[in-house]
């Protein structure tokens, strides 16, 4: 049943042989230990088990394994050695946008995706773009605010 | 020195922006088991037989012949068990549990076992409950609880009345729907279970393992790890899995870990009380209310719960912020073959103010008046007696908040002008309410006497040693900074962990917006005691709750002073409505609220935001119902809430308005910021439509159902 399974996580080669249709989201949790995935539904919907696929967000609790072969993924472990996690989280700060904390990883690989592809965006994207993440506990206003500011200060960042 | 109010940086910032926080699912231990429960699936039954098939090595099962002590989750009631006998009541009601060192295996094993149940006639709504005359869920009649009491004299006034205004409102489940389920993980070493999780109570835990396990206190410890979110759902609830992984941990002598997935989580945990409620308005030819009769009914579930305390809290809200001299209000909690209803942020009261505030807007309505003179004419104010003849004792600023929530939404040009050029229909409502801040009445003095502790070493740091858990509200930055204050300390002086019952006195559970009145007063008290010893070196300084003096509760008549203090709030909403679907779009919120002086500003912000978000999801989106005794909606792909899409930005202001009892000021807040946003909804959706609603909640399809005179 085992397969090679083969990508770059967090920006090292890596590999193991396991059940290809196993859920992203587990290989990363259990085979790795990298818990700031979380899961929340398991279904695609809250969006807390969120990671970069090649620069994609994407639901890692419904992508098998198989399907990142040869990709690059990127958790909140990796993200938050970089310049840009710096900013986000500066932001994050300064505007309340942390509460319990659950969808805070995923919100962070969220608003990357967003500022990578649209390092300018209006109020208007930045809901769009996070549409797909759950908060319950903030309304999502300080969320809006800190990655707007991100953007605005953290110029050079998101070219 | 800054005032207190000045935004501080959050004490669990660092470890849950970078990911590093660890929530329960994230916990591995050595050797640990995977557990999983098996859950009713029917609604009501005699359970006849279990068949379970063989045991794969390493793997074990719990039930109830597990229990050492007491089979019976200890909260208001002992009525319900922690793992079924003979008889299940609810679906989702659990029965047994596997444990294994594979969570695959584990939940395969449990699809395995067969329950042979002889079924009985369920009760599945309120409705039936009412109506039932024998074969009853619990005791001899068909309620968990039933409280009334009167002020003044209805009868008369009802004589003197020129007109009556009668309303009939209902209700829905709403799911507290925190993004981290519900989770544990339970260790037994050297003749002490430990049990870890995602909680806002360590001492009601340590109660229900108390009750299981038979054991002493100094058998028992539960700390709280990183809670993803608790909104009332991890009060009570979180004692059943608790002594559930506890047992397993206890029978296998390894680590057990049990973690819900979302549809088990929706399936068998609490939610908010369903409610049917009537006010009959009696008026005089002026318009001036002389007397209410109000009949509250709530939708308990199939055990008792938190129900009882849910409905005194119904019934002492449910007059609202007006002065009515002449009430007669009664409640009662049904039992029904239903999930628990439980705890949820407002607890009670946003079925209350819903119903009083859409039947304020109905009489003015009805009677030709303008509805916000109609409440301003009736608000209460300081040195008022409220309907359970407690003493307002603080100011009372309804009229200046009503007034700037009214100015800052331009809400008489827009109430006038509702329709729009583009087909679609505006409108804006309002809504005036409050929150009694604490335990009901007496219960901080009569049920847990609170109590918080500082300890001070001797490189000069202050640990926070209080049992209040930080949920994603706040609470451990905003209490350090209480001590801090008191101290006159930089916050990076105080250290303040996730609560451990080995370290932590019990200082209450994290409920009922007490965390700053009481507990925040409490360590300024021990703070102010360790101020005075500051030169000594390493030391300790208790503070323990006293009943304030001039306060009074007489429980069996509801008659005194229901709360310690009052938070009050106006909210007004906007909204943009399609009279072809009747989808409609939030277009503006307002906000004002007294809840004394803020002790962050940032976080109080992020309870209002967060507040309103879930109540205005609760008046108009969130609809849970149940069909044949199961919950049709059990994910977050039918259970909607609010995205970034649904809601605007809350405008909002906080008046000025220092409490006397709380530390530095400050009130409770984190219940109110929910209980006005559904009944501003609903004036706004019928100022929109011309039409009177009584339904919460405000789907598209039930104001089609309006819209069609239905």
């Amino acid at each position: 049943m085992g397969e090679k399974i083969s990508f770059v996580l967090n920006g090292a080669n890596v590999s193991l042989e396991t059940e290809p249709m196993r859920r992203l989201l587990d290989v990363l949790r259990e085979d790795f230990g990298l818990t700031g995935s979380k899961e929340g539904c398991g279904e695609g919907e809250c969006g807390a088990c969120a990671v970069l696929v090649d620069g994609r967000l994407i639901n890692s609790c419904l992508m098998p394994v198989l399907a990142v072969q040869g990709k690059r993924v990127v958790t909140i472990e990796g993200f938050r050695e970089t310049a840009r996690f710096h900013a986000l989280s500066g932001s994050f700060d300064r505007a309340g946008a942390v509460q319990c904390g659950f969808c805070t990883p995923g919100m962070l690989l969220a608003a990357e995706a967003l500022l990578t592809d649209n390092p300018d965006p209006t109020e208007e994207d930045i809901r769009g773009a996070l549409s797909g993440n759950l908060c319950r506990c903030t309304g999502y206003t300080a969320i809006v605010e800190a990655i707007r500011n991100a953007a605005r200060e953290g110029e050079g960042l998101w070219p | 020195m800054k005032p207190i109010t000045e935004a501080a940086n959050r004490l669990d910032f660092e470890d849950k922006i970078t990911g590093a926080a660890r929530y329960c699912a994230d916990i591995r231990m050595e050797g640990m088991l995977f557990a999983k429960t098996l859950r009713a699936t029917v609604a009501r039954a005699w359970i006849r037989a279990i068949h379970i098939p063989p045991l794969p090595s390493g793997m074990a099962v719990i039930d109830w012949r597990d229990i050492p002590g007491k089979n019976a989750v200890p909260i208001v009631t002992d009525d319900q068990p922690f793992l079924a006998e003979n008889c299940v009541n609810y679906v989702g009601e659990p029965i047994l549990l596997a444990v294994g060192p594979d969570r695959a295996e584990t939940a395969s094993f449990i699809r395995q076992i067969v329950v042979e149940y002889e079924e009985r006639k369920p009760i599945l709504t309120l409705e039936e409950a009412m109506g039932r005359d024998g074969d009853f869920i619990s005791g001899n009649q068909p309620w968990f609880a039933s409280y009334g009491y009167d002020k003044g004299d209805l009868e008369g006034a009802m004589r003197r009345a020129a007109r009556c205004v009668a309303d009939t409102f209902t209700t829905g489940y709403q799911e507290q729907a925190y993004l981290e389920p519900q989770g544990m993980v339970a260790s037994f070493e050297d003749g002490v279970i430990t049990v870890r999780g995602s909680m806002q109570c360590p001492y009601y835990i340590v109660d229900a393992l108390k009750n299981a396990l038979g054991w002493e206190t100094d058998r028992i410890r539960v700390i709280q790890l990183p809670t993803g979110g608790g909104f009332g759902g991890k009060e009570e609830y979180p004692s059943i899995p608790a002594v559930h992984a506890a047992l397993a941990a206890i029978k296998t002598g390894k680590p057990v870990q049990l973690v819900f997935d979302r549809k088990e989580d929706i399936l068998c945990t609490t939610k908010r009380h369903p409610s049917q409620i009537t006010i009959k308005s009696y008026l005089d030819a002026e318009g001036n209310i002389l007397a209410r009769d109000i009949d509250v009914a709530a939708d308990g579930g199939a055990y008792a719960g938190l129900s009882s305390v849910v409905l005194q809290r119904m019934i002492y809200s449910i007059g609202g912020v007006y002065r009515v001299e002449n009430l007669r209000i009664h409640g009662r909690v049904y039992a029904t073959n239903k999930a628990v209803s439980g705890a949820f942020r407002g607890f009670g009261g946003p079925q209350a103010f819903f119903a009083m505030e859409t039947h304020m807007e109905h009489i003015a309505r009805q009677t030709g008046m303008d509805s916000v003179q109609l409440r301003q004419r009736h608000f209460l104010r300081q040195e008022d007696s409220t309907s359970t003849g407690g003493h307002l004792r603080s100011p009372v600023p309804l009229h200046e908040m009503t007034d700037l929530a009214l100015r800052l939404s331009d809400y008489y040009r827009k109430r006038e002008q509702p329709n729009t050029d583009s087909g679609k229909l505006r409108g804006i409502g309002c809504s005036v309410f409050f929150h009694g801040c604490g335990f009901t009445g007496s219960g901080e003095q009569d049920l847990i006497r609170p109590r918080v502790r500082l300890r001070k070493d001797v490189d000069g740091i202050v640990h926070v040693l209080a049992s209040s858990a930080e949920i994603g509200q706040g609470a451990m930055t905003t209490l350090s900074k209480i001590v801090a204050r008191t101290l006159s300390i930089p916050l990076s002086q105080v250290r303040y962990e996730y609560p451990d019952t080995k370290v932590c006195p019990d200082s209450g559970p994290t409920v009922a917006s007490r965390s700053v009145l009481v507990v925040g007063k409490l360590l300024l008290q021990a703070g102010l005691e360790m101020k005075k010893r500051w030169s000594e070196k390493a030391f300790e300084t208790e503070a323990r709750f006293t009943y304030p003096k001039g306060f009074s509760w007489d429980k069996e008549n509801h008659q005194g002073d229901a709360y310690l203090e009052y938070s009050w709030g106006a909210n007004v909403v906007e909204v943009e409505l399609d009279p072809v679907t009747c989808d409609y779009k939030i277009k503006g919120v307002w906000a004002v609220y007294d809840a004394g002086t803020p002790i962050d500003k940032k976080i109080v912000a992020g309870q209002v935001e967060g507040g309103m978000a879930q109540g205005l999801g609760y008046g108009g989106m969130e609809n849970l119902e149940y069909a044949d005794g199961k919950p049709v909606q059990v994910s977050f792909t039918d259970y909607i809430l609010p995205t970034s899409l649904d809601l605007p930005p809350v405008t909002f202001r906080l008046v000025d308005n220092e409490s006397v009892l709380g530390p530095y000021g400050a009130r409770g807040l984190g219940e109110l910021t929910l209980v006005g946003a559904a009944p501003a909804l609903a004036a706004a959706i019928e100022n929109a439509t011309g039409r009177p609603v009584n339904r919460l909640p405000l789907t598209p399809e039930y104001l089609l159902e309006v819209m069609n005179g239905g």
